[in-house]
């Protein structure tokens, strides 16, 4: 893993927005091909972070390298190798599904068929749908099927689960383990651990625009374990999600 | 990385939102469904011009040449069964215009008495009354007698009837291009912009730019199209003048085109000003109502009064109109409207000027 390549680089961050400090010295690699965690709570500086990669906010200093290109000077070249899921954004009014993906592939300049898109998203089904009328697992789906319009190297979800029954996550999940294997790196932020420990190869701890932790979930686990820490509790074979899944079945719910 | 195809990028945004707008039941109803309505209304009231109502007494003669010849004069509407209570009411609202009476003289010469009651509920068609029956009775009492000092040789050219639909359509053509510029670019973009769809946009190479081109592109479009539709019917089914046929009709879309672009202006300022979706509505309507009234949609600006007119005279849709009925009714080029169309560019300049600054992206 150590051996890797790194696809982001981003040192000493700093973003504040007139007084308030966001983002207070963040440094950090991504690797080629893995999926990336930014873990913290919600104002932890996550989303920031992600934006001023993404070339959508200006940073007040440091340096981002993204696969080669500086996000200044170079932000046209990384908007094209790079897809972005946002937080809570909405997409053209009036259109459906296979029309907004004939939108975003003019955006992009590249030609798709929308229908394969969304069968990669399974949506198939849904291609006349307004983007409004679909389901919140749904509508996260399609809008990772956005991101992968210009086949880019990486790709970017911002707590692209939450709001989620265990059901959607879990399949969206799948979702992002297949899109890793097919060779696109995954940078995702969240604040459910499980999720973290489940999906990402690394994650990065950040707490008050700071990382207070950087490593593989398994290592951080056993450094913790190393120091002493104790579940109250004894672990049993099963959480309670497991139960929920076992007893309501694993297919889609929409 | 630079094969990226700005012009694609721009057309797929005006074809996803043309798209949107036709799909849009506002944008559909403030276009072509509000305007057309103002024109079947005016177009269905007709070109009749004024009519005189005139209520004939119950115990008036009515076998006599003046009951005749009033009834073979268009203008005059005579009506002969009311009873006395109805039409003295009628009179004082001025639904009648007047009340004759006509007695036969027991004593000879002149044959006839007419007796009128005008109203002072309509004195402009009573004056109108007074004259047509001073003619009438002049013709009457003349009839076989040479003239001693003047006979009047009337005659009327031939001229271009000018109908309600002539004055009305330009208007309603410029009010559906100011609704259409104003209250579609606010909504749209302050939409855009709220629902972060601008944002997810500039995660993808397009330039800003290609997104304002776009969107004004489908706007125009669709526009011109509502524009061209409200032209058609106008002409086909109450023959709105159009002089020179096709060439009229560019025009027209060509002066359509400049009106929208500048209202878009408006539309723009109005989507950065508006702090939420609800605010849209009243702003655009302090842009749009004053114009709507005051730009000679549906009266002409000289009727209003002389504090008012330089107000009205202010207002870049009334150089719309007043171009758009000049092309068409009157037949003139473009060059011939150069001064109105001056003044729509220099509204132009100064809204984008002020668009520039008020115009939030995010």
């Amino acid at each position: 893993m150590t051996n890797r390549k790194p696809i982001i680089s981003v040192t000493n961050l700093v973003k504040h927005y007139d007084d308030f400090k966001a983002v207070q010295g963040l440094t950090f690699d991504v690797y080629e091909n893995e999926i990336f965690g930014l873990l913290g709570p919600n104002g932890a500086g996550k989303t920031t972070t992600l934006e001023i990669i993404e070339t959508l906010r200006s940073k007040t200093s440091g340096e981002v390298w993204v696969d080669g290109y500086n996000i200044e000077k170079d932000a046209a070249a990384i908007k094209q190798i790079i897809g972005v899921q946002l937080q809570a954004a909405g997409y053209y009014p009036n259109l459906n599904l296979v029309e907004l993906l004939e939108l975003f592939s003019g955006l992009y300049g590249t030609k798709i068929n929308p229908m394969e898109m969304l069968e990669k998203v399974n949506l198939q089904d849904k291609a006349k749908a307004k983007y409004k009328a679909l389901s919140g697992g749904q509508k996260q789906r399609f809008s990772i099927a956005t991101t992968l319009i210009n086949s880019p190297k990486i790709i970017f979800l911002d707590e692209p689960t939450t709001g989620l029954d265990p059901q959607a996550r879990r399949n969206l999940w799948d979702l992002i383990i297949e899109i890793r294997n097919n060779g696109t790196t995954v940078v995702i932020t969240t604040h459910y651990m499980d999720e973290a420990e489940q999906l990402c190869d690394r994650v990065a701890f950040v707490e008050a625009g700071k990382i207070i932790a950087l490593d593989t979930p398994d290592q951080l686990i056993d450094n913790l374990v190393a120091s002493g820490f104790e579940r109250k509790k004894e672990v049993k074979k099963a959480n309670l999600e497991d139960v929920f899944i076992s007893l309501t079945g694993k297919e889609w719910r929409e | 990385m630079s094969s990226y195809n700005h012009t694609k990028a721009t057309l797929a945004l005006a074809k996803a939102s043309f798209r949107s707008i036709t799909r849009s039941p506002s944008a559909v109803v403030f276009t072509l469904a509000f305007p057309l309505i103002f024109i079947l209304v005016f177009g269905f009231l007709g070109s009749g011009g004024t009519k005189i109502d005139v209520a004939i007494a119950p115990d008036s003669d009515l076998q006599n040449p003046i009951i005749t010849a009033l009834e073979k004069m268009e203008v005059v509407r005579l009506t002969k069964n009311d009873n006395m209570a109805n039409i003295n009411k009628n009179l004082e609202k001025g639904n009648y215009d007047a009340l004759i009476s006509i007695e036969k003289n027991p004593k000879g010469l002149p044959a006839y008495f007419t007796n009128v009651k005008y109203t002072s509920a309509s004195l402009d068609k009573g004056n109108i009354l007074k004259s047509v029956l001073n003619e009438l009775s002049y013709k009457l009492n003349t009839v076989n007698q040479q003239p001693t000092v003047t006979e009047i040789r009337a005659s009327t050219i031939d001229g271009r009837m000018y109908r309600t639909i002539d004055f009305i359509l330009p208007g309603q053509l410029g009010f559906s291009l100011l609704s259409t510029g104003v209250f579609g670019t606010a909504f749209i973009f302050f939409s855009l912009r709220q629902n972060l769809v601008i944002k997810r946009f500039f995660a993808t190479p397009v330039r800003r730019s290609s997104i304002v081109l776009g969107e004004g592109i489908a706007r125009i479009g669709f526009a011109l199209l509502g524009a061209l539709f409200i032209i058609l019917v106008g002409h086909f089914f109450f023959h709105f003048t159009l002089i020179n046929g096709v060439i009229t009709v560019l025009n027209m879309l060509i002066l359509a085109t400049l009106g929208v672009i500048v209202f878009m202006g408006f539309g723009f300022v109005v989507s950065g000003l508006a702090k939420s979706e609800s605010t849209i509505p009243p702003i655009s309507n302090i842009i749009t109502l004053p114009q709507f009234l005051l730009s000679g949609t549906f009266f002409s600006i000289n009727a209003f009064p002389g504090w008012l007119q330089p107000i009205s005279r202010a207002l870049p849709l009334t150089y719309l109109n007043d171009a758009m009925r000049k092309v068409a009714f009157e037949g003139a080029g473009l060059w011939e409207v150069k001064q109105q169309i001056f003044i729509m560019i220099l509204w132009g300049i100064g809204i984008y000027a002020v668009a520039v600054k008020t115009f939030k992206w995010e």
